[in-house]
Order: structure tokens, then C-alpha cells, then sequence
């Protein structure tokens, strides 16, 4: 006998916000009636945590991982033990999403060691011989706009060899001057990152420019933290030996639910950076970094 | 007249048995005819065509004026204005006074026609229209849609791809999934289901789709990026969207390898349909999800747009967003543009922009330029009222241009051995179209800004070519000599300068410069043509001015820049390899040059002409040329020039025919060279006109239709001979008349179509005894008689084997009709022609089962019929026919009885011999039937016997037509009221009707 269990959300784009109600049908399609032992629906939202072995060893990582950080919780039963009837069947919900106490809903994440996460999960029971149904849902939580008002600063940069901290042999590098400038490094999270460069001069000719996304996850538990940054993504702006003196557009869009707004709570810290990386000819790699606040408005 | 004794023949043959001799024909005889029905049984009936003729005129009836007739003009007398009847609402009273009351045509006439109604309403509402929704519409329209008048790129792709091809190998590199950034991975513990099922469907394409295709050809390349095309859409079809994107980013990335440079052109052509269709392919399935509950009209809004559609477009926009690399980022991106109209009205003029500035991030120069020609092309096609960004393109460009000369390009360029011209040249349709874009509609002070900017930069000689290419040919012509200042200063070493010229001469081949500078801009433009070295580049270039020098100057000039281009194309015989453009300045010149004396008067054109040596490129030149020659020579010529030449032209195309030549070619040829006969006329100087006929026919003796044409030809200057002398010919001219015979009279023979010769040989007859050339004619008559035994009983009718029959038969009968005026030579007997004619047919080797031979003798009863009448049918003035030679003597009488005798006994013994065939037998009974009815004397009792025999025989099987022979009846029962003719109303008591039971 097939049966097919379904969650649909209302929203095409599945995005909540606190206060908001999670609403939409559990659908229900079987070819012949169906006898169950009730069907029931829950919401919850978890944060994860992972130490990385880079941290605390391979093993412990095993033991020493945190626990998952409940965000919201809650049950319902959607359909009492008894028949549904052949055919198509939507039952309807409706979650009202909010915290209890003074907890806090996180926006949407996921990351590495850090993945901030919300479902639905509808469960059927169903009587012997015929295994219970289980059917999950992810929803995205938007955090609230922040009160303040981002006032966009820009930020100017000039790359020369002198500018480099971690070159060795300062003197055998080819000699460069690259300029420019981020709109703002206080970024918010729907727009993209804007700016733009001028590669003045180059001895050696580029070969690529790219912009590097870095998240920095941190996680703290009692033994310490672990802070640890991974790239998110790598966007190529420019591409061989570009012309000298022209502007060239800084353009990324932050990607949706690996990125959040920056966020820090007592357990741990979700933080983000752009590096500017200029690839030269002879593979030289020059990398200056900014750290970027993302919120939301 | 003269006498012919028969007596000789009838002692000898006392049954009717005729023998005849015939030059040149064996001698063959009828058989023996046993007559059932007892002898001097026939008897012609004897005829007075005039009454007939009277009789059979229509009687004209007089239509009184009240009277109802179809035809009657309907006359309205009464105009009694009826404006009620627009409104409909009045009753309308009948104002026509024609008998027929109700006409319905009349009654649209007084103005409630719904047309004149309709138009007359549409004439008070249009202006209303025009003023406020019509402007309005056809305004927004203006900005929406690119016009006819926009080349489109589809047109260009193909030039593109025939003109940037390599001989070098071509690799592929598809790194299907290795894109490190492209799906940003969160190795978490805690993915969603649903996107790890996606990842695991990625790493399945990942595992060995990785590979680099080296060392193709050209082809091989173009086919590879089909088969991409295709597995494009197949994975689109079978819903694997994730693939689709990946072949699009992989295809997109080859744009950014700028190995075997010279190929690149074409590459992006290639490379860039596998965009277009994969931006058509998003576009119409986020449509198609709009179409609940209606489908989207073309007009849509955002609001239109549900948010399940605009979820899965976004999702496109952000997959696209984090594609690693620029190029595949940028152009996939381009090709979905139009995908943005789904989710705000001002994404497309936000992303137009930020996408030209991106490709500032392209360090080479080429590529650079090709993304900006995808993305014009792409503006243009989504908002092609967006300008500015074309602009800013275009600015970009000119920003960079001194890239195309920076150490990273010219070390590329020798390590590939391109030289700069050439590598210059790769830029011309990516420039081209960009200026396209942007000098469509736009206003001159634009066009003169970019000239302006283009003229500033260094090393110009690209951005003019462009400049000159894309830009209306009226600005360009209104600029003529700026121009040609201009391609002068420009660097030798650079963009090659024909090409300069050759874009020049295109914009000047269709606007005219001003009158005063023509002839400056001429001397200056061929003053550079004349010293381009290479003979390939050179008549490129020369080729595309010839239409400049055609359009505005005389054949002095025409014929200097001929003698030019035979100058240059002639050492080393470099026309060989020159034959489409030289053919296409003879098509320039045809274009411009109707009048041929003039243009053969041009002392190099036929010299010009020698050049084609290839013989199938002289034909088609030779075939363009009289085509010219046919459609705009309006009078018929005598100008030797152009004879000359022409007739030249014309064996020059007839020559070309050879064994292996196939028919419709040879018929195309021979229909040019017939038009080019029909052209000519000498005038009242018809000995020329036939001296010219020989000539031709020596000339042309291999094109079997154009013989066929020259003996029209001449018999018609035989009757206009005889037309010009009303008919009584002098001694000069009847020498004249009897050559064309003569002419006739050895040409045929050389015709293999036998067909052909039969017909102009009895058409000859006739012209010949027209012209009272007396033994012409029985010599033209003799030779068909004698011909007839070798007509093939199969032919070939447009390359299938069909039955001779029909055909022999239509011309035996038509042969039959004009032997009732040829006179009976005075050496040969009575009836000579008849006699050998039927002698032949009798003889001939008719199909089996067949009873044309039967047939024939039943048309040649009526001819034996009208032979004997005291006046014949038709005549031929001044040729005494046998009715005056014989004067109804009736020894010629009996004998043409006789003969009809023998005839309808062979008919009977064919009737009997077919015995119970009577399918075969009824018709060919009823035929006979027929012919005694109108011919035969039925007073007399046998004949009438006779006649009552064929037709209850006819009608024995019912196979007959009751229509036809109820017809029959009432035909003779009309006839039988004649004075004369009552003894047929016995004959028709006699004559049962089958009853249909």
C-alpha cells in the first residue's frame, strides 16, 4: 500500500520571522484508505556545535561534542488514531513562532562547526506490520531587522609590497601597486558587497584577482574554544592581465543560509571576513583581508 | 487543271486494291477487303457549309425592356433616399424597377451596404483612436521591439562561422563539477535532506566527467558543442537543472581559452547558442509556472508573478551569483537577463550596467570584446531602449583599446605566428556589432561623437572599419571624403587597409556621397585599391566598388576600372581563384547597364569576359548575361555589336553542352539562347534574317530546341514574306520562300525528337503551300508519310516511357485535316498523299489490342467525304486545291469511294474480328455510326442499313451512354426537319433506345 506524507509551507520561499505563524498543510496521498495511529507534527529549532579536530584531536571531538542548543519546541497532533480516506488529504497547520523566556531565534546558518537550524518533522504512527512514516521540513528563520541604522563607511586600501606583512624576502617581489576601496564593510546582508580596484601598476601581469568569503566560527564549552575560518565561497572579479589604471567593479552577493548576520552569544560566535586575493603570473598571491559586519535591516 | 487517269489502277486492282509508290518509302499495299454488304455502297453525303453555318448561328432574340434577362443591366430609376435604412429600424421600399423584384445585389446599392457602413464609422472613430490610446501604444511599442530594419544576429552568424576557420587542432576542456567555489559546501552534519540528495546528485556527475578533447578539427569542435547543445536540452528535459547549469558554466569557460586565436570568432558563435538556449530555456519554464490560473501575457508585470516563480528565478540569480570564475559568472548571468522582468521592473536596467563594468575584469582584450558584443546583443533583444549601456560598452572598449597592443597580446600572437593585421581583424564583428547596437536609430550627433572619439584614439583603423560598417551608409556617404582622409592617416602596419576601403565602398554601394565629390572619391579610392598587391585582397575590394562606378559615372569609367582589374587579375592567372568576385562585378554591371550596345561598346568587357576560363563559371556568366539580355532588351535588335557579341555569349553556352550535360540544364541553356534568337530582327531585310538563321544553326546545332526555334523562325519570315507581298510573290521573293523551305527541308532531318520532326514537317508543308511553293510542300508531306514507320511505339514524356499512340494518332488527324487542300501531283496518282498515309498506317506495328489503326481509318472517312463536296471547307488562296483540278470529275469521285469502301470494310472485318469483345467493339461501332450519319449519303438503303446495323450493334451490350445516344436521336430528328434531309427520320424509326431496364 503506498502512502506519501508531505509537508507544504505556505511561503514559497519558507522564510519566517519571530512572532510570525509557520503555516501550511501536511499532505496526505494514498491510494486506499488508511488506518494510522495519529499523526503528529513538531517544530524545533537547534543550534549544533562542532569542535573541529583541528582543536581538540580526533578523538575527543568524538566525546566533546556540545550539545545541541534547543531554540523552540513544540507539538501538535494533527490527526487523531483512525482512517484517512483515499485519495489526496490536506490537513492544515498553523505554529505560532515564538520563544519562551529570554531565549533568542537565530537567523538560518549553515556552516561548519556552527549550523543554526529549523524544522518540521510529521510523524504517523501507524498500526503492526507497517512501518511508522516520517517526513522532515526545513524553514528558514529571518532574524529581526536590528534597530540601528547601518550607515555605510567606505573603506580605502592600497596594496604594495611595503603593505605586506607576511611576505618573506620583501625584496624579491615584484613590484605593485594595486588601489581601492570596499562602500562599507558594515554590510548588510541582503545587498551585496560593492566596491571597487585599480590595479595602477604591476611588474609581473595578473592573472586573477578573486574575492575570498571567509566564515569565522568560534565555539566555546568548558574545556576552552575553538576558533576556526573557513572560505564560503571564492568570486573571481578579474581575470588575466587586466588594463592598468581601470576601475574594476567589486561585486558579491552574500549567499543565502551560509551566511547570517554576524552573531555572538555565550556559546558561540559566527563572524564574517572578505579577502581580497591578487594571483600574479609568477603565482605570487597577495591577500588583504577585511572583516565585514553583516546585519540585517 | 490536269487530268489523272485511274483507269490503269482499277483494271489492275479491280477489288480497291491501291498500290502506291512513294520516293522513299518502300512499296506497300492493302489487302484484299471482302464487303459484306455488297459494293458502291458509299456515297458521300453532299454538303453546303454555307447553310450549315447559317444554320448553326444563334438566332438573335430580342430582350423586350421589362423583360427578365441575367444579363439585363439592373437599373435603378427611383432614387429615393432612404436614410432610414442605415439605422435599420424603417422598413425600406423596393425602389428598383427591374422586373425581378427581390435582386439582392440591388438592394446593397443605396447605402445599407454593412461595409460602406463599417468604413464610414471607422472614418469618424480613427483619429479619436490615433490621439490617445493608438500614439501611445505604438510608442511603448517603438521601445520594446527592435525593428526589421535591425540586422539581426542570427544573419551574422553564418558569415562569422564561414570566415574565422582554422586549419589548427582545437581541445575541449570540460572540468564537469571541479569548480571548487561553485555550490558552496557546508560538510555539515546537519544538511537538509533535500540538499544532500542534490549534493550526491552533483558527485555523480563529477565521477569521469572530466575530460579534455585535443586535437580536433574545426568540425569536429563545432560538432562536440552540438552535442553540448543537445545534452544541454536533454538534461533540461529530463529535469536534471543542476547538469544544464554545469554544461553552461563548462561551455562558457572555453570562451576564456584564446588558444589558436584566430578560431575565437567562431567559437563565440558557437559557444554563445548554447547560451541562448539555455536562457531561453530558464525563461520559458519560470513562464510556464505563471501560467495558473491564465497564462502570462507578453506584456506581464511583477504583480503577474507568483512567488513559487519568482522563488525558482531568484534561486537561478543566486546559483549564478556565486559561480566561481568571471567569464562563465558574467555570460551566464547575460543569457538569463530577461528572467529578471519576473522579479522587479528595474533589475534589467540595474544588471545591464553592472555586468558591462564587470567585464572590465577581462584581461584580454578579445574576450573582453566579445563579452560586450553578448551582452549588447542580449540588451538589445530584452531592452533595446537602453542605450547607455551599449554607450558605456562601447566607451569601455575605446578605454581599453590599448590593451590590444600590450606585451601579454603580442607575446600571445608570436607564440600562435598571427601577424597584427590579422589578429586586428578577429575584433571586426564583435565591433561591428556593438556599433550596430548602438547607430540603430540613434541621432546623428551620437554617430558624429563616436566618429569623433574613434579618430582620437591611436591605431583607429579597427574602430573606423567598424565605424563604416555599422553606422547608417547615408552618414557614412554624407562623410565620404572625411573618411578617406581618415583611412589615409591611418597606420600602415595595423588594420589592412582594403578592408578600409571595401567597408567604405559598402556604405557608398547603397548612399550616395554628394554629387560634387563623387568623382574625388572615386580617383582617391581606387588611387589605394590599384596598389593593394595581393590580387585576392585587391579584388575583394574592387569588387564592392564596382557598384559605386556603376551607379554614378559612364561607361568610360566602368570600362577604366575593368581594364584595372583585368591588369591586376591577370598575371599569374589570379582569377582562378577569383571567379565569385568577378562574376559579381558582372552582375553589378548588368545591374546598372540595360542597354546593351552601350554595353558592349565598353572596349574591356569582353576582355573581362576571357577571364572566366573555368568553363561552369563562363556558362553561369554567360547564362547571368542573357538573362539581363532577355528581361531588359524591349525591342528586337539588328546592331551588330551587339549580335556579335551575344551570338558569342550564346555558343559560348551552347559549346559547354557535352554528353554528360543533364536535360533541365540543357533546356535552360537552349530557352536563353531561343530568347536570344527571338531578339533578333534585321527588319524588311529578311535575306539577312535568313543568312543569320544558317549562321545560328551552325552555331547551335547541338541544342535540338533551338533548331526547332530557328525553323519557326524561318517559316515565320516566310509568312511575313508572303504577308509583306499580300500574298502574290515575286520572282525575288518566291526564290526567297522557297529557300526558308529549303532551309526547313534540311534542317529537320538533324532533329532526333521524332515528334519534333513530324510536326515541322507538316508545318512546313503548310507554310510551304501557303506560299504556293507547290512541290516544297508534297516534298515536306512525303518526307512525314515516309517518317511515320519509324515513330517508336513507347517515348520518353518528361523521363517516363509512355504511349506513342496518343500522340501519332492527335497527328495523323491533324496531318488528315490539311491534306483536304493539297493538291494531287500531277505525276503521281489520285489521292497520292491519302493513299501513302494509309498505306503507312496500315503498315505500321500498332500495339496489341489496340484498334488505333481502326480509329485512323474512321477519321479518314470525313476527310474522303469533304474531298469530295463540289466546294471544299477551307482553302488556301492561290493553291488550286483537287476540287478545282478534278472538278468533281467522277472518276475521282468513285475513286475516293472506292477508297472509302476499302476503309469501312477493314473497319467491319476489325469490328467482327473482335467479336465478343464488346467493350472494344461498341465504341469503335458507334464511332463509325457516327461518321456515316454526318458523312454518308443515307438515302442510300445499304448505307442507311449499314448505319442500323452499327447502331443496335453499339447498343447490343448496353455499354453505350444513354445520354450520347438519346442525344444522338434528338440531333437526328432536328435534323431530319431540314428540307433535304427527311429520308433520316426513316432511319430513325429504325433506331431502337435501349431501355435502362
Amino acid at each position: 500500500m503506498s502512502v506519501t506524507l508531505d509537508i507544504r509551507l505556505k511561503r514559497a520561499n519558507k522564510v519566517y520571522h519571530e512572532g510570525e505563524s509557520v503555516a501550511g498543510v501536511v499532505l496526505l496521498v494514498c491510494k486506499e484508505a488508511l488506518q494510522h495511529h495519529g499523526v503528529a507534527l513538531t517544530m524545533e529549532g537547534l543550534v549544533n556545535l562542532q569542535l573541529s579536530s583541528k582543536s581538540v584531536g580526533v578523538f575527543e571531538a568524538f566525546y566533546n561534542s556540545v550539545k545541541p542548543i534547543q531554540l523552540i519546541s513544540s507539538n501538535v497532533e494533527v490527526a487523531k488514531a483512525g482512517k484517512i480516506p483515499a485519495g489526496k488529504t490536506e490537513i492544515p497547520f498553523e505554529f505560532p513562532l515564538s520563544t519562551k523566556g529570554n531565549k533568542v531565534l537565530y537567523e538560518t546558518y549553515h556552516g561548519v562547526f556552527v549550523n543554526i537550524q529549523y524544522t518540521l518533522r510529521c510523524d504517523m504512527k501507524r498500526p503492526l506490520l507497517a512501518k511508522d512514516l516520517s517526513r522532515n521540513c526545513e524553514f528558514i528563520v529571518h532574524c529581526q531587522p536590528q534597530k540601528a541604522k547601518v550607515v555605510p563607511t567606505p573603506v580605502h586600501f592600497t596594496i604594495t609590497p611595503a603593505t605586506l606583512q607576511n611576505a618573506r624576502e620583501r625584496s624579491l617581489l615584484p613590484k605593485f601597486l594595486v588601489k581601492g576601496h570596499l562602500d562599507a564593510t558594515s554590510c548588510v546582508i541582503s545587498q551585496p558587497l560593492t566596491g571597487e580596484l585599480v590595479v595602477e601598476s604591476s611588474e609581473v601581469p595578473v592573472k586573477s584577482i578573486e574575492l575570498q568569503l571567509v566564515r569565522v566560527e568560534t565555539c566555546g564549552c568548558a574545556e576552552g574554544y575553538a576558533r576556526d575560518a573557513t572560505e564560503i565561497q571564492n568570486i573571481q572579479i578579474a581575470e588575466g592581465d587586466v588594463c592598468h589604471g581601470l576601475p574594476i567593479p567589486i561585486y558579491m552577493v552574500f549567499p543565502r543560509l551560509f551566511t547570517s548576520p554576524t552573531l555572538e552569544t555565550t556559546n558561540f560566535k559566527v563572524e564574517f571576513e572578505v579577502n581580497v586575493v591578487i594571483v600574479l603570473h609568477d603565482d605570487h598571491l597577495i591577500t588583504e583581508n577585511f572583516p565585514l559586519k553583516l546585519s540585517r535591516v | 487543271g490536269c487530268q489523272h487517269n485511274t483507269t490503269n489502277q482499277k483494271s489492275e486492282l479491280p477489288s480497291g486494291i491501291i498500290i502506291m509508290a512513294l520516293a522513299l518509302h518502300p512499296m506497300s499495299s492493302l489487302p484484299t477487303i471482302r464487303l459484306h454488304f455488297g459494293k458502291r455502297l458509299w456515297r458521300s453525303s453532299a454538303r453546303s457549309y454555307d447553310t450549315e453555318l447559317q444554320r448553326c448561328r444563334p438566332e438573335a432574340a430580342l430582350v423586350e425592356f421589362g423583360d427578365y434577362h441575367p444579363l439585363k443591366p439592373i437599373m435603378v430609376t427611383d432614387t429615393k433616399t432612404r436614410h432610414g435604412a442605415r439605422k435599420g429600424s424603417t422598413s425600406s421600399s423596393s425602389s428598383s424597377s427591374s422586373s425581378v423584384a427581390p435582386d439582392p445585389l440591388s438592394s446593397m446599392l443605396d447605402g445599407t451596404d454593412p461595409l460602406s457602413m463599417f468604413a464610414a464609422a471607422s472614418v469618424i472613430e480613427a483619429p479619436a483612436m490615433s490621439h490617445s490610446d493608438l500614439g501611445r501604444k505604438r510608442k511603448e511599442k517603438e521601445e520594446e521591439a527592435v525593428g526589421p530594419d535591425f540586422e539581426t544576429w542570427s544573419s551574422k552568424r553564418g558569415e562569422i562561422l564561414a570566415r574565422f576557420t582554422t586549419t589548427e587542432k582545437l581541445s575541449i576542456n570540460l572540468f564537469m563539477g571541479s569548480d571548487r567555489g561553485k555550490a558552496p559546501s557546508p560538510g555539515s552534519s546537519a544538511v537538509s535532506e533535500k540538499v544532500r540528495t542534490r549534493l550526491e546528485e552533483l558527485d555523480d556527475l563529477e565521477e569521469g566527467s572530466q575530460k579534455e578533447l585535443l586535437n580536433l578539427s574545426q568540425q569536429e569542435y563545432a560538432n562536440r558543442i552540438e552535442e553540448l547543445n543537445q545534452s544541454l536540452k536533454e538534461a533540461w528535459a529530463s529535469d536534471q537543472k543542476v547538469k544544464a547549469l554545469k554544461i553552461v558554466i563548462q561551455c562558457s569557460k572555453l570562451l576564456s581559452d584564446t588558444s589558436v586565436i584566430q578560431f575565437y570568432p567562431s567559437k563565440f558563435v558557437l559557444i554563445t547558442d548554447i547560451l541562448d538556449t539555455f536562457g531561453r530555456l530558464v525563461y520559458d519554464r519560470i513562464w510556464t509556472m505563471c501560467s495558473d490560473p491564465r497564462p502570462l501575457t507578453d506584456s506581464f508585470t511583477v504583480e503577474d508573478v507568483n512567488d513559487t516563480a519568482k522563488e525558482t528565478c531568484l534561486n537561478w540569480f543566486f546559483k549564478i551569483a556565486s559561480i566561481r570564475e568571471l567569464l562563465p559568472r558574467l555570460y551566464v548571468e547575460a543569457a538569463i537577463l530577461k528572467c529578471n522582468r519576473f522579479l522587479n521592473k528595474c533589475g534589467i536596467p540595474e544588471t545591464l550596467p553592472r555586468l558591462t563594468a564587470m567585464i572590465r575584469g577581462i584581461g584580454d582584450p578579445l574576450v573582453a570584446a566579445y563579452a560586450r558584443a553578448y551582452l549588447c546583443r542580449v540588451g538589445m533583444e530584452v531592452a533595446p531602449h537602453l542605450k547607455d549601456s551599449l554607450n558605456r560598452n562601447f566607451f569601455d572598449l575605446l578605454g581599453t583599446f590599448r590593451q590590444v597592443s600590450s606585451d601579454s597580446v603580442q607575446n600571445q600572437l608570436v607564440l600562435q605566428r598571427v601577424e597584427v593585421p590579422e589578429y586586428l581583424t578577429l575584433y571586426s564583428p564583435a565591433v561591428n556589432w556593438i556599433l550596430q547596437c548602438i547607430a540603430y536609430r540613434a541621432p546623428e550627433p551620437l554617430l558624429t561623437e563616436m566618429t569623433e572619439r574613434c579618430k582620437k584614439l591611436g591605431n583607429n583603423a579597427l574602430l573606423l572599419n567598424s565605424v563604416m560598417r555599422a553606422f547608417r551608409p547615408e552618414f557614412v556617404a554624407a562623410r565620404a571624403t572625411d573618411f578617406i582622409g581618415m583611412i589615409k592617416d591611418c597606420d600602415e602596419a595595423g588594420f589592412p587597409k582594403h578592408l578600409l576601403f571595401g567597408a567604405l565602398g559598402r556604405s557608398l554601394a547603397c548612399a550616395d556621397p554628394p554629387e560634387s565629390e563623387r568623382l574625388t572619391i572615386l580617383n582617391e579610392a581606387w588611387k589605394v585599391i590599384t596598389k593593394v598587391c595581393s590580387p585576392q585582397d585587391y579584388v575583394i575590394c574592387a569588387e564592392i566598388w564596382v557598384e559605386f562606378t556603376c551607379r554614378h559615372f559612364s561607361k568610360r569609367e566602368v570600362n577604366t576600372v575593368l581594364a584595372d582589374v583585368i591588369k591586376h587579375m591577370t598575371p599569374d592567372r589570379a582569377f582562378e581563384d577569383a571567379y565569385p568576385q568577378l562574376q559579381s562585378v558582372i552582375r553589378k554591371i548588368l545591374t546598372y547597364f540595360h542597354d546593351f550596345s552601350l554595353l558592349f561598346s565598353m572596349e574591356r568587357f569582353l576582355p573581362f569576359l576571357d577571364m572566366f576560363q573555368k568553363d561552369s563559371v563562363r556558362v553561369e556568366v554567360c547564362r547571368s548575361i542573357m538573362d539581363i539580355f532577355i528581361r531588359h532588351q524591349e525591342e528586337p535588335s539588328r546592331d551588330p555589336v551587339i549580335l556579335n557579341a551575344m551570338l558569342h555569349i550564346c555558343k559560348t553556352m551552347h559549346d559547354s553542352v557535352n554528353a554528360l550535360t543533364l536535360e533541365d540544364e540543357k533546356r535552360s541553356l537552349a530557352l536563353l539562347i531561343i530568347g536570344f534568337i527571338r531578339m533578333v530582327s534585321f527588319g524588311r531585310d529578311f535575306e539577312q534574317q535568313l543568312s543569320f538563321c544558317v549562321e545560328a544553326r551552325a552555331t547551335f546545332c547541338n541544342l535540338e530546341s533551338v533548331l526547332v526555334q530557328l525553323i519557326h523562325t524561318v517559316n515565320q519570315l516566310a509568312m511575313e514574306t508572303s504577308r509583306v507581298m499580300r500574298g502574290n510573290h515575286s520572282r525575288k521573293t518566291a526564290a526567297f520562300v522557297r529557300a526558308c523551305a529549303a532551309y526547313s527541308f534540311i534542317t529537320i532531318p538533324s532533329l532526333s525528337s521524332i515528334f519534333s520532326r513530324l510536326s515541322l514537317y507538316l508545318l512546313s508543308g503548310q507554310v510551304a503551300l501557303a506560299n504556293q511553293c507547290l512541290s516544297q510542300a508534297d516534298a515536306f508531306l512525303k518526307a512525314a508519310v515516309s517518317l511515320l514507320p519509324e515513330v517508336p511505339r513507347s517515348i520518353s514524356v518528361e523521363g517516363k516511357l509512355r504511349s506513342s499512340e496518343s500522340f501519332l494518332m492527335d497527328f495523323i488527324n491533324n496531318f488528315l485535316a490539311t491534306l483536304l487542300v493539297v493538291p494531287d501531283h500531277p505525276e503521281h496518282g489520285v489521292l497520292y498523299l491519302v493513299r501513302g498515309l494509309l498505306n503507312m498506317v496500315q503498315d505500321y506495328t500498332w500495339e496489341d489490342n489496340s484498334d488505333a489503326k481502326v480509329r485512323v481509318y474512321i477519321s479518314a472517312l470525313p476527310l474522303l467525304a469533304a474531298m469530295s463536296q463540289e466546294t471544299y471547307l477551307y482553302s488556301i488562296p492561290k493553291v488550286d486545291s483537287n476540287e478545282t483540278l478534278y472538278g468533281g470529275d467522277p472518276k475521282f469521285l468513285s475513286e475516293i469511294n472506292k477508297l472509302s469502301e476499302t476503309l469501312i470494310g477493314q473497319i467491319l472485318d476489325h469490328l467482327k474480328a473482335l467479336g465478343r469483345d464488346e467493350v472494344r467493339q461498341q465504341p469503335l461501332a458507334f464511332s463509325l455510326f457516327g461518321v456515316l450519319l454526318a458523312h454518308g449519303d443515307l438515302r442510300n438503303n445499304k448505307l442507311s442499313q449499314l448505319a442500323v446495323n452499327l447502331w443496335n450493334l453499339s447498343h447490343k451490350y448496353g455499354h453505350c451512354e444513354t445520354r450520347v445516344s438519346v442525344r444522338t436521336l434528338e440531333c437526328m430528328k432536328h435534323q431530319a426537319q431540314q428540307a433535304d434531309m427527311t429520308h433520316l427520320s426513316d432511319t430513325v424509326q429504325r433506331l431502337a433506345l435501349q431501355s435502362r431496364t
